[in-house]
């Protein structure tokens, strides 16, 4: 089956970023195919490389990162959203005229165009929030 | 891309204690643009986001309600709203937006875009939806 799944919520306040994370690893380790992860809300948080955890705790965007890189996984950060939470990748850290940026590797910013493309082309999207 | 499938976004929250209810908003209205099937539902604290008469001046936030009475444009014109939620809070109808759309297909006459339903109904709704997104 090809699935899509929507994050509505950042790391570590919510489960819903590690939930999501071990049904995007079980529907895949089953065969399913997952179109595409849209980060939404403050779901945008997961996909900044800035987050430290405490050592002795799991690191929630390492292990998105890695997810991405093993099954080339379209991990999608909301860009309104993340303007807001000030999530930036380096185009936009340029277009905005800010000093750095954070997103994450394996993820992109892009448009909620995204989000409702997901709800098209896949068989399900299942959605993570509070 | 597929044939059109319908689309439902389900509003659960207070329009302004989280951001939740305007970032919901900003999807239905770019959703418009992928001529989907698109219809709301507002359920739980989700029926507050279209009450009458939302002043925002006093705390400092931008007032999105306006934003309700224009979706009949983007062609949203199926505003579900869940009568227990509207019970439970002392609501009404009479205390929401008469939000209205204009109907191509009967001369543009003016109709309204709530559709106040029970519970089961509501239910019902969804389990016929091709894509539930909550907010």
């Amino acid at each position: 089956m090809k699935l899509s799944v929507l994050v509505n919520e950042g790391p570590y306040q919510h489960q819903a970023s590690d939930s999501a994370l071990l049904f995007t690893k079980a529907a895949l380790e089953k065969g399913h195919e997952i179109f595409r992860v849209f980060f939404y809300h403050d779901g945008v948080n997961n996909g900044t490389r800035f987050t430290v955890p405490p050592q002795d705790d799991r690191n929630l965007q390492e292990s998105w990162t890695a997810l991405q890189a093993e099954h080339e996984l379209d991990l999608v950060v909301c860009i309104a959203a993340a303007q807001r939470r000030g999530i930036l990748d380096e185009n936009e850290a340029e277009r905005q005229g800010k000093d750095g940026n954070n997103i994450a590797p394996g993820f992109r910013i892009s448009g909620l165009g995204q989000l409702v493309e997901a709800g098209i082309e896949s068989d399900r999207l299942v959605v993570f929030g509070d | 891309m597929s044939d059109v499938k319908k689309f439902m976004y389900v509003n659960r929250k207070a329009p302004y204690g989280t951001i939740y209810a305007l970032e919901s908003l900003e999807v239905v209205l770019i959703s418009a643009a992928f001529d989907q099937d698109v219809s709301l539902a507002f359920v739980d604290d989700g029926v507050y986001q279209i009450m009458k008469g939302t002043k925002t001046d006093g705390i400092g936030m931008k007032n999105f309600s306006p934003v309700y009475n224009a979706l009949g444009d983007y062609d949203i014109t199926k505003l579900y709203v869940e009568q227990e939620s509207l019970d439970e809070r002392g609501l009404t109808l009479d205390d929401l937006m008469d939000i209205k759309y204009e109907d191509e297909d009967d001369d543009w006459a003016e109709k309204p875009s709530i559709k106040v339903v029970s519970r089961k109904e509501m239910a019902d709704v969804m389990d016929q939806q091709d894509v539930l997104m909550s907010f």
